[in-house]
């Protein structure tokens, strides 16, 4: 038996058959963007009528003109820059400090807290729903702020993932600094956080991404408006609660801004997200 | 789960853990105050945001409280196990929902672990394809949806499915006329039976709708995921198999190409080189998308709060969505935390069965 391999028609029809699987697919997971930026630019009419169209015609701002003259999108969109910004410095900063002291410094019960880490990572989070309400409650700061962002501040799985960086980069290096006689604060700021610059990256993404998209946490922090991150302002513009009907250019231009923050991040860090896609699933 | 135990550090003079005593290393004493200064914050948040709400709504559980005052005080009506037994024993509309909300789960979990895992597995081996180019591109392409907001994409979807939708639309190219995705509470296995002129959905047999377990009737058990369901796997299948795509890509870059060359010399076809050498090599990876997400899909609540809230006729509830609704709707936050807590339960039972079954295999890193 023969098996042309690399040429041949055989190949070529292999080759061929690739690109119309890998097209397809690109079709079928890109198109339902395509549709949502072409119809924010519709009218109510035209995006009822020719849905799948990818052009609009008539052009139309009506939609983005609503959404921001006639809902709470503007502040939405403050209180999200507001509560990402905060959420990924917290996080970063304190992950990582949590990360290297778990993978270098000798303190005692270092075991038990990292087994507690471990151990919450498993813990679903839709099951912490009430709980976390019941707390915020508890402590008073139901419906503020401080509840939007407090609670988001450390993540379990960052500390996780820093953890395992830290104890992946050569210990001689600190030990020189120690000897020189720099604190452990000083060795960890100075000497061991520019090395771990990927590592850094990484999480800084994975932060921005996970509190920009951020929703059942905010579901049970806040009922005012005026405190709604963008996800929560969308989800309850949708299910009707702020009775917005069926106008689907304005939601579908809302979605979008909520998108577009991640989607150029996406773009341009491309490989870290690849990289944590990975780290995140080797924790099991 | 790797590194659950620290590696011990035989040669170390002073173990962690161990009690102070003579012969500790010089500054061991502002060693151990430097970890814990390190850790206090985020010890301090987790326990206070993870661990404490655990513990009090475990108490809450027990509970009849309605959300006035504080649940610790005095006058809350403690009903012990009661919220509990309720959702499995009682003849009650909390244990017809419920049941009705683990029905549609199950149905849901059947449908999207195997779908997206297959997907996924077969985007990772045509991107995987050394002769083709563009792998970036086509891998980008296919993660992005998995990287956006869920609520975002929940409503781009709510237009895609709508009545007048591009869904609809395509299947109008094709001269079928699609359904009201999102009003159509028709289970598909129901419409399955009835198709093949098993069983009539208007009129299903007696034997079925007579009796079954746990206050639903066998025919209920045995609808399948609604129409309106079927909507929401097909979202949750677009955006979750980027994810798991990398993962099948990471492992298939680790396979040697020595392995592939030899089979392939030894004459087998692309079919049996993929059968016996290429899936036996992914078993780790495979194994671990599959705990992924079955523990995902148990936990599916953004895309039901923002496209159908349960509806049409509760065919979209799931236990994750009726906790939230129990407590924050009827305000019977007892009950919504048991919920929660069996939730718990069954996704704990389902990882650990899924470990049980991995030691037998060799299932590696995980």
């Amino acid at each position: 038996m023969t098996r042309p391999d690399r040429t041949g028609p055989r190949a070529v029809a292999s080759t061929f058959a690739g690109y119309a699987v890998l097209v397809f697919f690109a079709l079928v997971f890109l198109y339902p963007f395509v549709i949502q930026v072409a119809n924010s630019f519709k009218t109510e009419a035209d995006a009822a009528a020719n849905a799948l169209s990818p052009i609009p015609s008539p052009l139309s701002l009506a939609g983005y003109e609503r959404i921001f003259a006639g809902t709470g999108m503007p502040v939405w969109l403050a209180n999200s820059v507001l509560v990402a910004l905060l959420v990924t410095a917290g996080r970063v900063f304190f992950d990582s400090l949590a990360g290297y002291a778990l993978a270098r410094l000798r303190f005692t019960g270092r075991r038990g807290v990292f087994a507690a880490i471990v151990a919450i990572m498993a813990v679903p989070g839709v099951v912490l729903l009430i709980p976390k309400f019941l707390v915020l409650n508890q402590l008073g700061i139901y419906d503020s702020y401080v509840a939007l962002i407090v609670p988001l501040l450390a993540d379990a799985t960052g500390v996780f993932i820093m953890k395992q960086f830290f104890e992946s980069i050569p210990v001689s290096v600190e030990e020189a600094a120690r000897i020189d006689g720099a604190g452990a604060f000083r060795t960890f700021w100075s000497v061991v956080l520019p090395l771990a610059r990927p590592a850094l990256i990484t999480l800084t993404i994975l932060s921005f991404q996970g509190s920009w998209n951020e929703f059942p946490h905010t579901l049970v922090a806040v009922q005012d408006p005026a405190l709604f991150t963008l996800p929560r302002g969308l989800a309850d513009l949708v299910s009707g609660s702020l009775g917005a009907g069926t106008q689907y250019p304005l939601k579908l231009g809302a979605a979008l801004l909520a998108t577009i923050p991640v989607a150029i991040i996406f773009v341009v860090f491309q490989r870290h997200f690849v990289r944590g896609a990975n780290e995140g699933s080797e924790k099991g | 789960m790797s590194g659950v135990a620290v590696p011990a550090r035989p040669s170390r003079p002073s173990r962690p853990g161990a009690p102070p005593g003579p012969g500790r290393r010089p500054g061991a004493g502002r060693e151990n105050a430097a970890g814990w200064l390190f850790v206090a914050p985020v010890v301090v948040i987790l326990g206070l945001f993870m661990v404490l709400p655990i513990l009090m709504a475990l108490w809450v559980s027990l509970t009849a409280w309605n959300g006035q005052g504080s649940p610790f005080r005095a006058g809350v009506e403690v009903v012990g196990a009661q919220n509990y037994t309720r959702l499995f024993t009682e003849d009650s509309l909390a244990r017809q929902d419920f049941m009705t909300s683990v029905r549609n789960n199950a149905y849901y979990v059947a449908f999207v672990v195997p779908l997206q895992t297959a997907l996924a597995l077969f985007l990772a081996l045509v991107v995987n394809n050394r002769m083709l180019r563009g792998k970036t591109f086509f891998r980008t392409a296919f993660y992005f949806p998995s990287v956006t907001s869920s609520v975002a994409i929940s409503v781009v979807f709510l237009f895609v499915f709508a009545n007048s939708g591009a869904v609809n639309g395509l299947l109008g190219l094709f001269g079928v006329s699609g359904p009201q995705w999102f009003s159509d509470s028709r289970g598909v296995l129901h419409l399955l039976l009835s198709g093949l002129g098993i069983a009539d959905i208007d009129a299903p047999p007696a034997a079925l709708t007579s009796g079954g377990p746990f206050g639903l009737t066998w025919w209920d058990w045995l609808s399948g995921p609604s129409v309106a369901m079927c909507s929401i796997i097909a979202l949750v299948v677009w955006t979750t198999s980027g994810t798991f795509m990398l993962m099948f890509l990471a492992a298939l870059q680790d396979i040697p190409v020595q392995l592939e060359e030899a089979s392939k010399l030894d004459g087998a076809g692309r079919w049996q080189r993929f059968r016996y050498v290429t899936l036996p090599m992914l078993r780790p990876t495979l194994f671990l998308v599959l705990t992924l997400g079955l523990i995902g899909t148990w936990q599916v609540f953004d895309q039901i709060y923002v496209m159908s809230q349960g509806d049409p006729a509760k065919t979209t509830l799931t236990p994750a969505y009726l906790s939230y609704r129990t407590a924050f709707r009827d305000f019977d936050y007892g009950s919504g935390a048991a919920i929660s807590f069996v939730l718990f339960l069954i996704i704990v039972l389902l990882t650990l069965a899924q470990r049980w079954l991995l030691r037998g295999r060799g299932g590696g890193r995980i």
